[in-house]
């Protein structure tokens, strides 16, 4: 790795745990919310918000932009934190997150937060918005490209596979789609809840091309998303990305139960000095 | 204005397919979404003129409306074609939450409404698509009652803010208007003038009312006839204003009774100008396979239905 690139990967790994505080705080003050999914994609949405997306947050319905689908909606606090600490809207609103009036809404509302390019809460819905936007920019010419990232429960849903056989047919190479693969969903593991096997095989025999990553590890995360740029032979991408649910609290990783659900006062204390600790 | 000539019936999907043969031509980011029965939703002809603008996605309705929201989001004006039954109950939750939450501008051209797929059966038979799609917020329900005003409404529809589920018939209707006929979403179409009852009809249903009107006539009933081709937003002023003048109203719908037209309608009557209405429509049951017209008769939509439900309800109104 070049010194800019180390530099580059430091100031993302900081930039997270910025993404992560953020979550914590914003989540204890509606005292609801989803921890556990937020903070296993805290490393790839800020990836994505601070280096790889063509963006501009005064900007947010440029034409142009690149396109983030968070088909996962209920993990909103990691989007809703990279869009403030980005520029998007005043970090104090964080704290209005479920409350009424809030531009804030408990899944996310394209037509209420500044950034947000889709509606979604309800699983399995996000990759054929993905697939529409980029279908929509090869129609028009256009060089934006369209992230999309889902949940490995979520993969339960028979949408995602529908939309999986489209992007295909459709030679969608400025698409990609994140697995967040923390390994766990809702009621339990999801080796238990419902087995689908290798998800890089499957996305491969869907003919995507797979990458398979440790989406903790900020220089594979930049990586594969910058590889993912350079590819045009008609390919989506699917990057599969080994998580831990409610990374960097010690009592919230791998916990099931921490899917959501707000951290008390002490817990939070905690949970912040984790995520600080050794900085 | 109004005429039943020797001009042909045509089915509204059929017309359908040729008005986006024209829209295709005019509006240019005009794109047709279809599920593998793009020769049934009469869509094959705008692929073959315009196939960069025609995605054939397969049999995945909830990816299709979900594609299409995409679309929609990229700036395009996306016409999702399918059947009835699969647009609004297959991917009913895909409308609602990735098209009518956003507010997305998506026209859903959703063929085989009512019984009039008849020998398709059951599973083919939408009776319950626009009660279920005048429930969601942002939608507009839209049923023409033949082809040639297909065309302006579809061409509103295209240019409206928001979501447009449109009911089409499978089989041939008889030509109602003419060409230079004005029609507005939103606004019912008086088809006859009338003072003893008011008979309002949407879609397929329209064709007999004009029958009954024809009969009831012969009796010395004068029936007003409104074509209310838009089910949301409703057309309440035009129900009132026949309630106060005509006294009594019958409801005529290809559709199960919970729900659509007759609902829609009595809920205006009774919060803003209560009179004894009378409701064609399936009484809460699966039709069967079988012809069209068969259908309508066994499941008690023929215009002798519809005279009869007149009687019943001018007499309603009269013992008051
Ligand atoms: C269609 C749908 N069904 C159920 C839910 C309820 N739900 C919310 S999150 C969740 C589990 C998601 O698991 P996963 O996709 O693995 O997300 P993560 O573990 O990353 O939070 C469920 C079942 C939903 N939001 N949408």
């Amino acid at each position: 790795m070049t010194t800019t690139n180390k530099e580059l990967v430091e100031g993302l790994r900081v930039q997270a745990q910025h993404v992560r505080e953020a979550i914590l705080r914003m989540v204890y003050a509606a005292n609801s919310g989803h921890c556990g999914g937020s903070l296993s994609a805290a490393d790839i949405v800020t990836a994505l918000y601070f280096h790889i997306m063509r963006i501009d947050p005064q900007h947010p319905s440029w034409e142009d932009r690149d396109r983030f689908i968070l088909s996962k909606g209920h993990a909103c606090p990691v989007l809703y934190s990279a869009l403030a600490l980005r520029g998007y809207f005043p970090q104090e609103e964080l704290g209005t997150l479920r409350a009424m009036d809030s531009r804030l809404q408990g899944h996310p509302d394209m037509r209420k937060t500044p950034g947000l390019d889709a509606t979604t809460g309800s699983l399995g819905q996000g990759l054929s918005l993905g697939v529409g936007m980029a279908l929509g920019a090869k129609l028009g010419g256009k060089a934006y490209r369209v992230y999309v990232l889902m949940g490995d429960g979520e993969t339960n849903e028979g949408q995602i596979w529908e939309a999986a056989a489209c992007a295909v047919k459709y030679r969608l190479d400025n698409l990609v789609a994140i697995v967040d693969k923390n390994g766990l969903q809702n009621d339990g593991p999801t080796d238990a809840i419902m087995p689908m096997g290798s998800l890089a095989e499957k996305w491969r025999a869907f003919g995507w091309d797979v990458v398979e990553i440790d989406g903790h590890d900020m220089a594979q995360i930049v990586g594969a998303l910058d590889e993912a740029k350079e590819r045009s032979h008609g390919k989506p991408t699917a990057i599969i990305a080994k998580t831990v649910k409610g990374k960097g609290v010690s009592y919230m990783e791998n916990v099931v139960e921490w899917h959501s659900g707000a951290p008390t006062d002490m817990e939070l204390d905690i949970a912040l000095a984790e995520i600080w600790k050794g900085r | 204005m109004v005429k039943q000539d020797g001009r042909k019936p045509i089915s509204t999907r059929k017309a359908f397919g040729q008005a986006i043969m024209e829209l295709g031509a005019s509006v240019e980011n005009l794109v047709v979404l279809d599920g593998d029965i793009s020769r049934s939703t009469y869509t094959v002809e705008f692929s073959q003129s315009f196939p960069t603008r025609h995605f054939n996605v397969g049999i995945a309705e909830q990816n299709q409306m979900g594609v299409a929201a995409g679309l929609a989001l990229a700036g395009y004006k996306p016409i999702v074609a399918s059947y009835a039954v699969f647009a609004s109950m297959r991917a009913l939750e895909q409308v609602r939450t990735s098209m009518c939450y956003p507010r997305l501008n998506v026209t859903i051209a959703a063929s085989h409404g009512g019984l009039t797929p008849g020998n398709d059966g059951v599973t083919h038979q939408a009776i319950e698509d626009l009660g279920i799609m005048r429930t969601l917020p942002n939608m507009t329900v839209i049923a023409p009652a033949d082809g040639v005003s297909l065309k302006p409404l579809l061409q509103q529809a295209i240019a409206w803010d928001g979501p447009v589920y449109m009911r089409l018939t499978r089989d041939a209707v008889p030509i109602i208007y003419d060409e230079t006929d004005e029609f507005h979403i939103g606004k019912a179409k008086q088809l006859r003038e009338g003072s003893d009852v008011t008979l309002i009809a949407i879609g397929d249903m329209v064709q007999w009312a004009l029958k009954a009107h024809d009969l009831l006539l012969e009796e010395g009933i004068t029936a007003r006839i409104l074509d209310m081709h838009t089910l949301k937003p409703l057309d309440s002023e035009a129900v009132i204003k026949a309630a106060r003048e005509t006294g009594a109203i019958v409801t005529i719908e290809d559709h199960n009774i919970h729900g659509g037209l007759g609902g829609a309608v009595a809920e205006v009557l009774t919060l803003d100008y209560p009179v004894p209405q009378g409701r064609i429509a399936l009484r809460d049951t699966f039709a069967e396979s079988g012809p069209y017209e068969k259908l309508l008769e066994k499941y008690g939509l023929s215009t002798d239905h519809i005279v009869q439900a007149v009687h019943d309800v001018i007499r309603k109104r009269d013992r008051k």
